[in-house]
């Protein structure tokens, strides 16, 4: 690894070097700079447990160099050791190294990438290849792409590569194809017309050898997508279907049955009115370049989210999780500005957002009177497109609205009411759904132009799990620099002895491009979720220090 | 290994020049059109400021709310150009045009679902901010919105407009 490592780095030198020849320019470098550190106190009040290391950290640093129609870079990366609740069974995670490194080649209407590279096909059902550093997903390819483009309005992309698994690479080969035409570009005569349409289509397959001693497994799956995207003055419609061949995994407990995945959207907007409408139909398409692999690992393709994205930390508790193996769920969502200078919408405008989402177990039945619902090694169970089960998985009713008062005072108040599928998506039993009625009152006063003093009131209020929360959160920020104290106290705990607070005091400093927090308090155990995408996070007590710049 | 690399990374940096262009990346409008990101960073003689942000985060809003409120002002005053790009994902992607046009945002938005120009602008967290001058490079960048925070790219826009150095 070593040496290539070493061979990659001598061959980027001596490609700058003979280029820079040629152009007498020494080209540009720019990179990033990013470290999670946390010092850990015992706290057993909370479940935290004492870590053998005392303090760990989670490092990367990107470099990229640019040189007219060449670039290259690499990422520096260091988990000394992993910060808990990343991913990393048996310490697979820790470590130093030089993980994603890559070259690139592009012009007007070609590119070239050799090395590690990031790729998403339409909406990314068959293929997203990621990073999101604070999940710890990291499924970057290895190996080359080429993007091509030989009219205007045909892009086409072509890749072949090993999935990033760690340090390693995963054992299987993902291979895919992606077109897309748009016909408004195409066509010159239909390049100002307000109908807007293009289509798009995918194949991307994996090869694993097959080596499983019971079932005779195929080593390569192919899975394909297409994509049609339409819009008109305000309206648009995008949409995607996909399916996938049978492809036995852990995941589907190694049933032998095709997959398919649907979605689409609808939205209509004008200035001052926004509205969506979405669903999704989703049947065993997990899709992994290691059939034994789970979590987060070697994912191919990512099921995009129906579900609000909460950032309030307490609705942010329960959030919801794709369900490869079989979701129905749909969305509704209306943002409207009242405008200014009317009685609700005042001197600024008030928008009101209000978002519906609602997600079902999609209906099985059963094979035959014999077989059970996916056992393993048969064709798993029957179901028709778009069946909806009666079993819902999860349920958000929000309203958010945001005023400007004045030039001194903002507000925003939200409500959201959320029914959580405990025992689906944590993946226990016996458990009750939990229903959650949530209130926000976040409120800014500008003292001065750069002075400014924010509140934040949240009251969760819940039967089920831990019972009723309350947080409350004061953030002075003057010129460059922010102080936050918040104290998210768990009041309402069914056992008295267990309400603890989890106070937290900080501060931080930025200036151009880079940001320095210091954060001391406590962090409750929990689940964090990017896109979808979840990790726990362990209960914590210490100190956690984030640095990150861009240069 | 490390003084290997060490020593390849400063003298690099030793050579480079360190006058940052908009990389060359393919993203889309709202409209669907793909577009190269050092076409949509032109404007001709003036100024551009880039601001990456998601519709899920606050500060970003608030900060696009601000440069909203003195666009029209901004524009007259010195010719400057706001691009917006969403760094939202495939979840959110589509309502990126009713979020904008919801608000009244008058700047032109892009999307970037997979992050390939957040990347290449080596971008760590949303909201971050690139100023270009009159040339297209890169002259001031910030990250994160604290309340007021838009005073100081305003003055920075100016400041680049009538032709002064940032120093």
């Amino acid at each position: 690894m070593k040496k290539i490592t070493i061979l990659f780095l001598g061959l980027f030198g001596l490609g700058i070097f003979s280029v820079c020849a040629q152009e007498n320019n020494y080209g540009q470098i720019n990179g990033n700079f990013q470290s999670e550190v946390q010092y850990y106190i015992e706290d057993k009040k909370i479940g935290a447990s004492a870590v053998d290391e005392k303090l760990l950290a989670n490092s990367w640093a990107n470099f990229t160099y640019t040189l007219g129609k060449f670039s290259a870079g690499f990422r520096y990366e260091g988990y000394m050791n992993s910060l808990l609740g990343y991913p990393n069974t048996g310490g697979r995670n820790d470590g130093i190294g030089i993980p994603y490194k890559w070259a690139m080649f592009s012009t007007d209407n070609l590119e070239i990438t050799v090395g590690n590279f990031y790729e998403q096909f339409g909406n990314g059902i068959v293929l997203r290849s990621y990073e999101e550093k604070m999940l710890g997903v990291d499924n970057a390819l290895n190996g080359f792409r080429i993007k091509y483009n030989p009219v205007a309005g045909i892009y086409m992309k072509g890749l072949i590569g090993k999935q990033r698994f760690y340090w390693e690479l995963g054992p299987g080969t993902v291979r895919g194809f992606d077109t897309e035409i748009q016909f408004n570009e195409l066509f010159q005569s239909f390049s100002e017309s307000s109908l807007r349409f293009s289509l798009g289509g995918s194949f991307v397959s994996k090869y694993q050898k097959e080596e499983n001693p019971i079932y005779y497994l195929p080593s390569n799956v192919g899975t394909g997508a297409g994509r049609v995207n339409i819009s008109y003055k305000g309206f648009a419609v995008l949409s995607e279907y996909a399916y996938k061949i049978n492809d036995p995994s852990a995941d589907n407990n190694f049933i032998f049955k095709p997959g398919q995945a649907f979605l689409v959207n609808a939205t209509y907007s004008q200035k001052g009115l926004g509205i969506i409408l979405g669903t999704k139909w989703v049947d065993n398409m997990s899709f992994r370049s290691d059939r034994n692999s789970s979590l987060t690992d070697l994912n191919i393709n990512l099921l995009p989210e129906i579900t609000r994205n909460h950032i309030y930390t307490l609705p942010a508790f329960y959030p919801y999780a794709s369900q490869p193996n079989g979701e129905w769920g749909a969305k509704a969502e209306i943002m409207y500005k009242i405008k200014k200078g009317s009685k609700l919408g005042g001197k600024y405008g008030t928008t009101v957002s209000i978002n519906y989402s609602r997600v079902h177990e999609i209906e099985k039945t059963q094979i035959n009177d014999t077989i059970p619902i996916s056992a393993a090694g048969t064709l798993g169970y029957n179901t028709s497109f778009f069946s909806i089960g009666d079993e819902v998985y999860f349920q958000d009713i929000n309203i958010e609205i945001s005023k400007k008062w004045n030039k001194k005072i903002y507000t925003n108040l939200s409500y959201v009411n959320l029914l959580y599928n405990y025992n689906i998506l944590r993946g226990v039993s016996g458990h009750d759904d939990v229903l959650a009625s949530i209130a926000i009152a976040d409120m800014t006063y500008k003292f001065t132009d750069v002075v400014a003093l924010k509140t934040e009131f949240q009251g969760m209020f819940t039967k089920q799990d831990d019972g009723n929360w309350g947080l409350g959160l004061v953030e002075l920020s003057i010129p460059n620099w922010f102080f936050t104290v918040f104290d998210n106290w768990n009041y309402g705990n069914p056992d008295p002895e267990t309400r603890p607070h989890y106070l937290n005091v900080g501060f931080g400093y930025v200036h151009g491009g880079s940001r320095i927090q210091l954060t001391y308090g406590k962090q409750r155990a929990g689940v964090m979720c990017i896109g979808g995408v979840c990790r726990n996070v362990p209960a914590s007590n210490g100190i956690s220090l984030s640095i990150s710049s861009t240069f | 290994m490390k003084n290997l690399l060490l020593l390849f990374v400063l003298g690099i940096m030793s050579f480079s020049l360190f006058s940052q262009e908009i990389p060359q990346v393919q993203i889309k409008d709202l409209e669907g059109r793909t577009v190269n990101t050092r076409t949509i960073t032109t404007n001709t003689g003036k100024p551009v400021l880039v601001s990456f942000f998601a519709t899920w985060c606050k500060p970003c809003i608030q900060e696009l709310t601000a440069f909203s409120e003195e666009y029209d002002d901004l524009i007259s005053e010195t010719g400057v150009k706001i691009i917006a790009i969403s760094t939202d994902d495939a979840r959110s992607t589509s309502s990126v045009a009713p979020f904008v046009n919801a608000r009244g945002w008058e700047f032109d938005v892009y999307l970037d679902p997979n992050g390939d120009f957040k990347r290449a602008m080596n971008v760590t967290n949303v909201p971050h901010t690139f100023l270009l001058d009159k040339t297209g490079k890169v002259v001031w960048q910030h990250t994160s919105y604290l309340q007021g925070d838009e005073t100081e790219v305003f003055e920075k826009i100016r400041k680049i407009a009538k032709g002064q150095s940032l120093q």
